[in-house]
């Protein structure tokens, strides 16, 4: 097995050691229930289609993968494991991908869950599955894109309720950059090409190009070049702080 | 074998290793010694490649710490500060983890396990979590996950800190019997460790190493090497006298209980002429020893000498 395969299996396991894990799950389930169903008027709209769930999903992220994200390195440092682990024979990009990828794996998992809403719109009608399959894709990217964050400034604090707030923080920013109403506020002062930068930076822009049903391979690169970035800061951040 | 060369540690400004530069055959048993803060555990940081220093090198069985830590971290087995453990996750796992990171897996890891679970006495709390571990099991874990590759470089820092006497005489048992071959780092606080298990006893204090020899040589730095403890059914003036005219004695001090202490000059041998001075005076004798000197004594004695003149940003923990 490769070190980044152990530390995946042992981080997963240590989810669901603890009622974490579950608790996380149903709350899960639980709110984009509430949110497709209530908020989202799924039957109000009579449309065959879930783009009611994923409109909210980054909304629902930006509570909850914080708090997967936040104790990816913090509890680490806090117990002081993180000497333990360090001092193995597996490098510091192992043990970063290794984290990254079972809170990916765990999100995704979460994101499996919801296959009940699936059930229930093929019940209901007959939606194009393509689109939501496409909607699930950019919904499990955009969940690495938060927890590459989250990891980063997990790794940047001993502390996981800082963690949790300053990954909350930074990864509304990064949602909310792309919003209408926030584009506006800039686009009175800023340059054009400053406000279509932002919006370019964004998560939405990016997630509800990819939940229309189309895979464009710019959507991809972004999430893929925005992970593989901030697991490398993560990395240099451990680094730095591994010893405070 | 480990070869330290001017090796400096800063944390900000406060200066945690000075300068420091030696070699550990291998076959030697090296005991850290220090007070708090001394730069124990940040060398040992160092050697095992959790902290880059400031300046100097490291190499561990010829390999660069610095350049190729990982060529290094697999001969080393290293219980940090505190013997840290995934809380949530049961002993046997945990020792699992660290096997299969080792590189093993199958029956050999199975029987790696097995080995040194047996080694440490770990079997009564396999299944436990380590969460709910006693401080001493905890601290056997940590020695067990160290041992589990057959290091050829084993560094444990304060390996015996929260073990009853029993359990801390069998970790010392332990070390002993590590093959000859083995070059391993210890760091105690406790004096005795040293020389019940050490082959060379180094004392480090604010970052410098203050002395460096065997731990007979360390005891012999003390005032009470080679001094005479006597208690007298009957002590006279005159044979207190007597004793203190001898021309090694270079003290004598009696207590309240009435035992005397005659302290040699330069840690000479003086028993026979203290003895002879007792049999001239036919004095009964009730108790009479040696002694080998104190170690704490030479601590403190090290450590104080040294601190003194500059004893600002103690309370920072190295």
């Amino acid at each position: 097995m490769s070190p980044i395969n152990i530390i995946l299996k042992r981080e997963l396991s240590a989810y669901f050691a603890t009622p974490v894990a579950y608790i996380f799950i149903i709350i899960f389930l639980m709110l984009s229930g509430v949110f497709t169903f209530y908020l989202g008027r799924f039957f109000e709209q009579s449309q065959a289609s879930l783009s009611s769930f994923f409109n909210f999903i980054p909304w629902l992220y930006l509570v909850l993968v914080p708090a997967v994200a936040m104790r990816l390195w913090s509890e680490e440092r806090r117990s002081g494991t993180i000497e333990l682990l360090m001092t193995l024979p597996i490098t510091t990009s192992q043990i970063v991908i290794g984290k990254f990828l079972a809170a990916w794996l765990f999100v995704g998992l979460a994101l499996v869950l919801t296959f009940p809403l699936w059930l229930t719109v093929n019940y209901l009608g007959s939606p194009d599955n393509g689109v939501i399959l496409a909607g699930y894709i950019g919904a499990w990217l955009m969940a690495g894109g938060f927890l590459a964050i989250g990891s980063c400034l997990s790794a940047a604090t001993k502390n996981q309720i800082i963690a949790f707030i300053l990954t909350l923080v930074v990864c509304f920013l990064m949602v909310v950059s792309g919003f209408p109403i926030v584009q506006d506020v800039f686009s009175s002062w800023a340059p054009l090409w400053l406000v279509d930068g932002f919006a370019t930076l964004s998560f939405l822009t990016h997630f509800e190009a990819i939940s229309r049903g189309v895979i464009d391979l710019r959507d991809l690169i972004y999430f893929l070049v925005l992970i593989a970035a901030w697991l490398y800061a993560t990395v240099l951040v451990v680094d730095m702080k591994k010893a405070d | 074998m480990i070869q330290i060369s001017n090796l400096t540690k800063y944390f900000d400004d406060f200066c945690a290793v000075d300068n420091i530069s030696f070699t550990i055959q291998p076959g030697e048993v090296l005991g850290f010694l220090g007070p708090n803060g001394a730069g124990k555990s940040t060398t040992m940081k160092i050697i095992t490649g959790f902290l880059a220093p400031t300046s100097g090198g490291v190499t561990v069985l010829g390999h660069n710490v610095l350049k190729d830590p990982i060529a290094a971290q697999l001969e080393i087995g290293y219980l940090p500060e505190g013997a840290p453990a995934y809380a949530d996750m049961t002993v046997s796992a945990a020792l699992k983890f660290i096997a299969q990171v080792r590189g093993y897996s199958g029956d050999e890891l199975k029987r790696r396990i097995q080995s040194v679970v047996e080694k440490v006495e770990l079997q009564p709390v396999l299944d436990r979590r380590v969460e709910n571990l006693s401080k001493g099991y905890c601290r056997r874990l940590g020695i067990a996950q160290a041992l589990i590759h057959d290091p050829k470089v084993l560094i444990l820092d304060e390996p015996t800190d929260g073990l009853d006497p029993n359990q801390k005489h069998q970790v010392r048992q332990l070390i002993r019997n590590l093959s000859k071959e083995k070059t391993v780092i210890i760091s105690t606080h406790i004096l005795e460790e040293v020389s019940a298990v050490c082959t060379r006893a180094m004392i480090l204090s604010l970052g410098k190493i203050v002395f460096d020899g065997t731990p007979v040589e360390l005891a012999a730095k003390s005032d009470l090497h080679n001094a005479v403890r006597i208690r007298l059914q009957s002590s006279s003036e005159e044979i207190l006298a007597e004793l203190k005219a001898l021309s090694d004695v270079q003290n004598l001090t009696q207590d309240e209980s009435g035992m005397i202490t005659v302290y040699p000059v330069d840690g000479k041998a003086i028993l026979s002429a203290v003895n002879s001075v007792l049999h001239k005076n036919n004095s009964l004798v009730e108790e009479l020893h040696v002694e080998s000197g104190q170690l704490d004594d030479v601590f403190r004695k090290v450590t104080l000498n040294h601190a003194q003149p500059n004893t600002v940003k103690q309370e920072q923990s190295a």
